[in-house]
């Protein structure tokens, strides 16, 4: 055991961190600023790769895939808001748990009727192919991409939601609708638009696993699990949670492959439940609102 | 508060209704030798894991069952009876299977079941059908279902078995003094794959310098590569199944494994191969029961994909599809043999059937009811190569049926 091949094993936890927080993003948004559980998570992040899939196909290019996807499914879940969660809204916070929990079943269930049930290849783009030599070791060129896509989400959320006015209002919003509908706020046109980016993010998550993990109707199972450890461990609704719990769970995960690699999944559980018991709100977590 | 009456009324009435028919049905139920009686159709239950990981694999499973029905049906049924399969879902998930293998017993009173796949689920099954005197087709890879402690005498098992595969795919992949590291799925498939692989190393002379087991349904192995790299093997042998099969040979590949060693699986899965491009397996080498390209040489593979072809507008048969056919074909060619679905002349007419249906010739050895067949070992075609969207494989070589590749059946633990 060299230190190269330890430092080599830090890295690819940061970069599996990296895959993991664009995983956890869209559920963390769509909670931390409506108090919403997707449970459709991991079904959207499917549907967005197929929907990658599919403008790939079309189009021929791997870019449009990654642009176009999530703008179709994120116009999809602005329909899902309006039409499905909408109604839902004053009540209690088990009823759109629910919803979307159905609805993720029967996105799996559309999916398989008209894709199938096998695997559907992806490419990885030729552009991304091949791998770099980190001076540590290899490491595969579409990685390090992914890495950069998600810093690059990551800074253009925090610039909409630090700097702009649009973010100043949803994150009022969040704090208190009430006071924002006694100023004027149309605070159902905001819920609206907040969900259907967390759901383009979602979509993103799943164009970009795509070329790694395969596209299949069953792909964003263990997505939903792993969204929500994350998403626990950085304390739900927190953004800087959701990236410090990405790092801290791709790192503990890649350790544990070194020394107990058949422990690599559950680690990521044990971690949570370790995390819940010190913190039980999470590393950045305040008490979530209305629960 | 007339209307409350009145609700009350019609709730008594649909319950009355209720009450009568239920009792039709459990008449229905309990006088089943009404249902029986118009020419005693020979019913097969069929268990497989529909939905989940490998559901590929499962519903070509079901595909060639049904095909090895229809042919006997248009031939004018089996024994003169008509046949039927009744398919079930599993999940994968053995307290299912085990549920709906009851249900095909005492409910639907099937002759006899063939099917679950992942060999923890067909153990379960196996448990269900030894205790209920049924007889059993598995279909799945197990060694354990092959020794004396879960031995049915109404069991009989068409797969192929870890031991015989790895030791044909490691007499044509390994080498004296090659090195080699595993990654194996954390279940009984992955344990066993590797078990049989070790022991063939021993004997050829190839040396284990790392064994790395994997959770199961993993969807990133990017953390286990580095280990991999650092050990510098030739042969990166990676025992899972399934999608893990797809998805860890990927991301290998990604990292550049393929130019620095060769990848070696037990099973190289036609299915796994169509969910990726074809650059990611080409070189990749696995063994198979069975591949449509068989055809060229072996005469009643040709017939088997032709009517294949003929059923499912042009699609061909698979590797673990197969066994689905020479499983249910194996059955009928016994229950034929004996004129009807007694067990024990069944048990009797198996043990010395010698039958080709599809891959060459086969018998169930009587120690332990395995089939003794022969065993492919495929490589995965480069782009260039390939003269069809389903030309995936070449065959390096069809191992002939010999016992010479078991474990004795003084090994397994019977006395003979």
């Amino acid at each position: 055991m060299t230190v190269q091949l330890i430092a080599m094993q830090l890295f690819s936890g940061l970069a599996l961190g990296a895959v993991l927080i664009m995983v956890a993003l869209g559920l963390s948004i769509i909670f931390g600023m409506l108090g919403i559980v997707n449970f459709a998570h991991g079904a959207l992040f499917m549907v967005g790769a197929y929907a990658g899939l599919y403008v790939a196909g079309l189009t021929g290019s791997f870019w449009w895939a990654l642009v176009l996807a999530p703008v179709l499914i994120g116009l999809f879940g602005m329909l899902i808001e309006r039409f499905l969660i909408r109604p839902l809204y004053g009540r209690s916070p088990d009823d759109p748990l629910l919803l979307t929990f159905g609805l993720g079943y029967v996105l799996v269930e559309a999916v398989r009727i008209l894709f199938g049930t096998d695997g559907i290849p992806f490419s990885t783009p030729a552009a991304l192919r091949g791998v770099v030599n980190l001076g540590i070791g290899f490491f595969p060129l579409y990685r390090l991409f992914v890495i950069g896509v998600v810093c690059t989400v990551l800074l253009l959320l925090w610039i909409g939601l630090e700097k702009t006015k649009f973010g100043l209002i949803v994150r009022a919003g969040s704090a208190d609708p009430l006071i924002m509908r006694v100023l004027g706020v149309d605070i159902s046109k905001l819920w609206l638009v907040v969900f259907g980016i967390g759901v383009g993010i979602t979509a993103l998550g799943g164009v970009l696993a795509a070329p790694m993990r395969n596209v299949s109707p069953e792909m964003g199972t263990l997505v939903l699990a792993e969204a929500f450890v994350v998403t626990v461990i950085g304390g739900m609704g927190s953004l800087a949670g959701a990236v410090v719990a990405g790092l801290i769970v791709g790192v503990a995960v890649s350790m544990t492959s070194l020394f107990a690699p058949e422990m690599a999944t559950i680690v990521m559980f044990a971690l949570m439940a370790l995390i819940l018991l010190v913190r039980p709100n999470g590393l950045y977590g305040r008490a979530a609102p209305g629960l | 508060m007339t209307k409350g009456i009145e609700k009350l009324a019609l709730r008594q009435i649909s319950r009355r209704a209720a009450i009568l028919g239920l009792a039709g049905t459990a008449g229905v139920l309990s006088m089943p030798w009404i249902a029986r009686a118009q020419a005693e159709t020979i019913r097969i239950g069929f268990p497989t894991p529909l939905t989940g990981p490998f559901a590929a694999e499962a519903n070509d499973q079901v595909r060639s069952a049904q095909l090895a029905v229809k042919l006997a049906n248009d031939k004018g049924g089996i024994a003169g009876r008509k046949v039927e399969l009744l398919v079930r879902d599993d999940k994968l998930n053995a307290g299912e299977a085990a549920t709906r293998t009851l249900e095909l017993i005492e409910k639907d009173k099937v002759h006899a079941v063939v099917g679950a796949l992942s060999s923890a689920v067909q153990l379960a099954v196996n448990e269900v059908t030894r205790a209920r005197n049924m007889l059993y087709i598995s279909i799945s890879q197990s060694d354990t279902i092959n020794e004396i402690k879960d031995f049915s005498p109404y069991t009989f098992h068409e797969a192929l078995n870890p031991t015989m595969t790895t030791a044909v795919v490691a007499k044509h992949t390994f080498k004296k003094g090659s090195k080699v590291v595993y990654l194996v799925a954390d279940y009984a498939y992955g344990h066993e794959m590797l078990r049989g692989f070790k022991r063939a190393a021993k004997e050829i002379g190839a040396e284990t310098v790392g064994e790395i087991l994997h959770p199961f349904g993993a969807a990133d192995y990017s953390t286990f590569i580095p280990t991999i790299l650092s050990l510098k093997p030739d042969i990166l042998c990676i025992c899972n199944f399934g999608r893990d099969q797809a998805n860890s040979i990927k991301q290998a590949v990604d990292f550049g494994v393929k130019d620095m060693m060769k990848i070696v699986v037990p099973v190289l899965l036609h299915n796994q191969r169509l969910a990726v491009d074809p650059e990611v397996f080409e070189g990749v080498v696995g063994g198979a029961n069975y591949y449509w390209g068989l055809e060229a040489t072996v005469p009643f593979a040709k017939a088997f994909n032709d009517a294949f072809r003929a059923m499912y507008k042009g699609a061909i048969p698979t590797d673990y599809g197969a066994y689905g056919y020479t499983g249910v074909a194996s059955l009928l060619m016994a229950i034929e043999k004996v004129g009807g679905t007694e067990p024990q002349k069944v048990i009797a007419a198996l043990e010395t059937l010698k039958y080709d249906v599809a891959k060459g010739e086969q018998s169930y050895r009587k120690c332990d009811h395995q089939s003794v067949q022969s065993v492919l070992v495929l490589e995965s075609k480069a782009k260039s190569a390939m003269k069809s969207d389903a030309d995936l494989f070449k065959i390096i070589a069809n191992e002939p049926a010999s016992e010479g590749v078991l474990r004795s059946c003084s090994e397994l633990g019977f006395k003979s």
